[in-house]
């Protein structure tokens, strides 16, 4: 099971080969990808530059090992891999990969949405973001709107 | 003096300028206190730490759980990742 936060750029294909078992005939594979433009805090498009990721390395690890043993928890006999990069990434680069298998396509898909949802709730990454609006320039902090909080 | 260790990462990394700090432990001191004595020597940490998850030994924890000495504390930012 590959389960790793790494500074080296992702390689889907590597994940996808760690879920491609005999008993899996569906394999999902989901990629983030740094985009160009991302909302400002008032809700109109900034341009971006770049972003860098930073991460609670070993607690996120740990995190996406209790990620995938809620997946199995929930749907049985599937296999899960997560890749988050960190560091500095320019746009159009994948910056989170996942890939599951399951002996059925449902399963693939519903897990594979489970894990990447719960990874942007719950793992200790953070990421700046450089941004440019017409107007202006700076390096924000940006927060998952899914990410738990103290309330 | 009993201690444990604080970890700080992104906002947080940058309103302290430390990676992590020793910080002294006394006998039953939950999260929450330390965080309190944290705000008191780093004021401008106090909007940001309202929100604040908080990890103990690397596990996701509260302002209640009880520290023990060596215990390795993080109060963590919402987070950003994917």
């Amino acid at each position: 099971m590959i389960i790793k936060i790494t500074d080296q750029p992702l390689d889907l294909q590597e994940l996808i080969a760690d879920v491609t078992t005999e008993a899996n005939g569906g394999v999902v594979a989901f990629l983030g990808v740094v985009r160009r433009w991302n909302d400002g805090p008032d809700g109109q498009p900034r341009e971006v530059h770049w972003l860098e990721y930073e991460a609670y390395k070993d607690a996120a690890e740990e995190v996406m090992r209790d990620i995938a043993r809620q997946v199995a928890e929930k749907w049985g006999l599937t296999s899960l891999a997560m890749a988050h990069r960190v560091g500095h990434l320019e746009i159009g680069e994948p910056a989170v990969a996942v890939a599951v298998g399951a002996p059925h396509r449902g399963v693939a898909f519903d897990a594979c949405e489970f894990a990447i949802d719960t990874l942007k709730a719950t793992v200790p990454i953070w990421k700046k973001e450089s941004w440019e609006t017409g107007a202006d320039m700076g390096q924000s902090w940006v927060v998952n709107k899914e990410s738990l909080q103290e309330s | 003096m009993d201690k444990v260790k604080l970890k700080f990462f992104a906002a947080f990394r940058e309103t302290t300028g430390q990676s992590e700090l020793d910080w002294p432990l006394a006998a039953g001191q939950t999260a929450g206190d330390v965080l309190e004595s944290l705000v008191v020597e780093y004021p401008a940490l106090s909007g940001g730490v309202k929100s604040a998850l908080v990890m103990v030994n690397r596990r996701y924890a509260t302002r209640q759980t009880a520290l023990q000495p060596g215990d390795e504390v993080a109060f963590l930012p919402p987070v950003g990742g994917g």
